[in-house]
């Protein structure tokens, strides 16, 4: 298993851009939050040392006069202003570019930085390129007599004195004596200081910088002599001098260790050999998605062996075998709960990037939003989350364009200038509720109506309900807005939000108020690789359909039986709930069973029966998907393995209640015209 | 026995790349994710030096040597901060705290090998 640091860097950016784009967001709230300030600094700070390290230098140098410039607003000499978070927000998405594509976009953060260097009125930082001294030290050996004593607490901060004869012997040949002159009586010694002092001849090849070097990290309140023995060339380093020498770059530090006889052969050692020794991690631990998804493939096969095994043990007589089969069923249901719980990520992810879109929405079209979003925590599979970013980007778009009104117009009917977004979700039962609700004028009914009209897709005396009405923003092509905005309004949308949520086995349901706004819920399964399947049987074939869509099952009744081409409405307790033979839907052979079963199923508040031959039974439905070309196919959404190894279909509840609710609308179409 | 070595970084790719280049080396390595933890660690285990970066979350680089320093587990104990600090306030101040020595950051792997081997010994 090998990691590439460099890998783990660019997720780590990842994150550290998002933080950054965060505490830039709530700084544009807070101004004056300096907590939020330092968070947005320790973001470029460690972009900045991890960039350079992983060979990402065009993201080190980008950021590095980021940060310088970020510095002044730091230290309180530039204000916290719109503009600057603007720029700020910019400059940080070109940091993403950096690192998701080097070389290519490197130009364009010129422009970037002098904008940001003007706001806070820097004029940017000449880079500090630290020369170290050329040294006229020629390569050969010359002796050095080194004298050196530490400063008393020295031992207690960790300065080993022998390490440092050590790196001194390794430089050339050296002779090396004590000097005790300092020592103490035994009675007066302080085991944590120091006492002695040292005096060393060395003959070595390397320059002087390579012997300061050796005591780099001893400036402060040490002695250190170091002669050479040749005329002229004397130098006596106090502590103050030394620390002059310092600052020097790391380059004469890697000169000193390649003088110090560091054999590279030690260091290129390929590291993978021993990441065993990595013992230690930190609690949590990032995983590559792509091993989420095999693990819970894996654990999917499981299952249906399991199934399958559970099948054949219930037939046999072995209480044994019986045993190990219940233990064993035991045991993978639970491995598929902790597993599908691993999959579940908080949808807050999602959320941050919402907050900078109805930003850079509320500059662009000139509306004052108030962005609010709650229910962060709430935690939904990765997949399903990963695909809600595009129908939320969508719906988030339609409530600032459509559903915000101008700031005059809002003043006008007496509500506060500023808009409302508010993104809110919330677990309910099995499935998680994410609703985009506005405080904008509410859809107009009439226009839709008239849209529709115009589009043939409502006869003009039909009699609908505003909130039916509402529902036809859903279909293809549908768009309300007079003009078109580059933000929205080009009629794509509604409708492919839908059959995305849809594809996720979740429903959209759209509530509009006139004057006080609009709400759009989605509402969506908690999992999409496992669900609690009802087996049925209709014909030859077997079929499963999601659990938690069934309400209940009914037998059909005989009436109905005999009246096979009927009006195919039930009455269940007083309401008319239309019905769907698979039967004739699946073309299906052979003889129907005596006592057809009806399963009344629902999508959001819709509901139709599905009549079955029989009910097999609950089962652990792992979700296969169908091949390409059957992909698109509306009546199933999947297939699942049985225990005995045949394949069963999985119906799509959303798309047959749809399918149920054409044949509701097709025989009120048909009883308005009679009337007529 | 190999040296033990402690590297707080609140940057994941930072201690990857520390872990796996002393680990390399024959160090055993624990790893902190900020100064709170370092401390804890530190303060838990047996350790032989510890890398520090400065600028954390929680508690800071140098909060943490103060600390640690306070704690008598410390007692020639090196300490190394990794700094991207070119100006020499931050480094004052770590030493102040009673930091050993430190790494300039951006840094190779063998300038890491050489610094913790001249702190620590190999």
């Amino acid at each position: 298993m090998t990691h590439d640091p460099a890998d783990t860097f660019r997720q780590e950016a990842r994150d550290l851009l998002e933080s950054l784009e965060q505490a830039l967001l709530d700084l544009e709230q807070t101004p004056s939050d300096r907590e939020l300030v330092d968070s947005a600094f320790r973001s470029l700070h460690t972009l900045k040392g991890s960039g350079a390290m992983f060979g990402f230098d065009e993201v080190a140098d980008f950021v590095h006069e980021f940060e310088t410039a970020f510095d002044r607003v730091r230290k309180g000499e530039s204000a916290v202003t719109p503009a600057l978070i603007a720029v700020a927000l910019a400059a940080g998405d070109h940091v993403g570019r950096l690192i998701e594509e080097p070389g290519r976009y490197a130009a364009q953060g010129e422009p970037i930085l002098a904008a940001l260097q003007d706001i806070v009125g820097d004029q940017g930082s000449v880079k500090s390129t630290s020369v170290p001294a050329p040294s006229d030290d020629t390569r050969r050996a010359r002796s050095w007599r080194i004298r050196f004593r530490l400063p008393d607490d020295a031992l207690a901060l960790g300065t080993n004195p022998l390490l440092l004869l050590d790196e001194l012997r390794e430089l050339g040949e050296c002779d090396i004596e004590a000097l005790t002159d300092d020592v103490p009586p035994l009675e007066e010694i302080d085991p944590r200081v120091c006492y002695l002092a040292w005096k060393v001849s060395l003959t070595t090849e390397a320059p002087r910088e390579a012997i300061e070097d050796v005591f780099l990290f001893l400036s402060d309140g040490m002695t250190l002599e170091i002669e050479a023995l040749e005329p002229g060339t004397s130098e006596t380093v106090t502590a103050d001098q030394a620390s002059r020498v310092l600052p020097q770059d790391l380059d004469t530090d890697r000169d000193k260790s390649q003088a110090a006889g560091e054999s590279p052969g030690k260091s290129a050692q390929p590291p993978q050999h021993r990441e065993a020794k990595e013992r230690q991690g930190s609690s949590s631990l990032r995983v590559p998605a792509e091993r989420l998804d095999e693990l819970m493939d894996r654990v999917g096969e499981l299952v249906i062996a399991q199934a399958r095994l559970s099948q054949m043990t219930g037939a046999s007589d072995d209480l044994e075998l019986k045993t190990v089969a219940e233990e064993i069923e035991r045991l993978s249901s639970g491995l598929r709960d902790i597993t599908m719980g691993i999959r579940m990520v908080p949808i807050g992810t999602l959320f941050g990037r919402f907050r900078r879109l109805v930003h850079d929405l509320s500059h662009e079209l000139g509306k004052e939003v108030e962005f609010v979003a709650s229910g962060e925590e709430t935690e939904l599979d990765k997949t399903v989350v990963e695909q809600l970013a595009d129908p939320l980007v969508h719906l988030i778009r339609n409530a600032v364009d459509h559903g915000l009104e101008d700031p005059e117009r809002r003043e006008l009917a007496g509500k506060p200038r500023r808009g409302k977004v508010r993104l809110a979700a919330v677990h309910a039962g099995a499935e998680v509720a994410i609703s985009i609700r506005d405080d904008g004028a509410g859809l107009d009914a009439e226009r839709i109506r008239a849209k529709a009209e115009s589009a043939g897709l409502i006869s003009p005396e039909a009699t609908l309900s505003d909130n039916e009405l509402y529902q036809y923003i859903f279909h293809p092509g549908f768009s309300t807005a007079s003009e078109v905005t580059s933000v929205s309004g080009r009629g794509v949308g509604m409708d492919a939000v839908k059959r995305t949520i849809e594809a996720l086995r979740g429903s959209i349901e759209l509530t509009s108020e006139p004057g006080s706004g609009t709400t759009v819920t989605l509402h969506l399964p908690l999992t999409l690789a496992i669900i609690d399947g009802m087996l049925v049987r209709v014909g030859e074939g077997r079929y499963s359909l999601p659990l938690l869509a069934v309400e209940e099952c009914v037998e059909l009744p005989e009436s109905e039986v005999a009246e096979a081409q009927g009006r195919n409405f039930l009455n269940i307790r007083g309401s008319l709930v239309p019905f769907l033979r698979l039967r004739e839907l699946f073309g299906a052979s052979g003889e129907p069973d005596p006592h057809q079963k009806v399963i009344i199923v629902s999508s959001g508040e819709f509901r139709v029966g599905l009549v079955v031959d029989q009910i097999i039974g609950n089962n652990q439905t792992v979700i296969k998907p169908l091949s390409k070309l059957h992909a698109n196919l509306g009546t199933f959404s999947g297939a699942t393995i049985l225990g005995d190894g045949s394949v069963a279909l999985i119906l799509d509840v959303a798309h047959l209640v749809n399918f149920g609710r054409g044949f509701e609308e097709r025989l009120r179409d048909e009883r308005m015209r009679r009337e007529a | 026995m190999s040296k033990t070595i402690l590297t707080i970084d609140d940057s994941a790719s930072i201690r990857q790349m520390v872990s796996l280049t002393l680990s390399a080396a024959g160090y055993q390595v624990l790893q902190a994710s900020d100064g709170e933890e370092g401390l804890e660690k530190a303060t838990t285990h047996r350790i032989d030096a510890v890398l520090t970066d400065l600028n954390m979350p929680k508690m800071n680089g140098i909060e943490f040597i103060r600390q640690y320093r306070a704690h008598p587990s410390s007692a020639g104990v090196p300490i190394v901060f990794l700094t991207t600090e070119s100006d020499d306030e931050m480094k004052q101040q770590a030493k102040q705290a009673g930091a050993t020595g430190w790494i300039v950051k951006p840094f190779e792997q063998q300038k890491l090998l050489a610094v913790v081997k001249k702190v620590a010994g190999s």
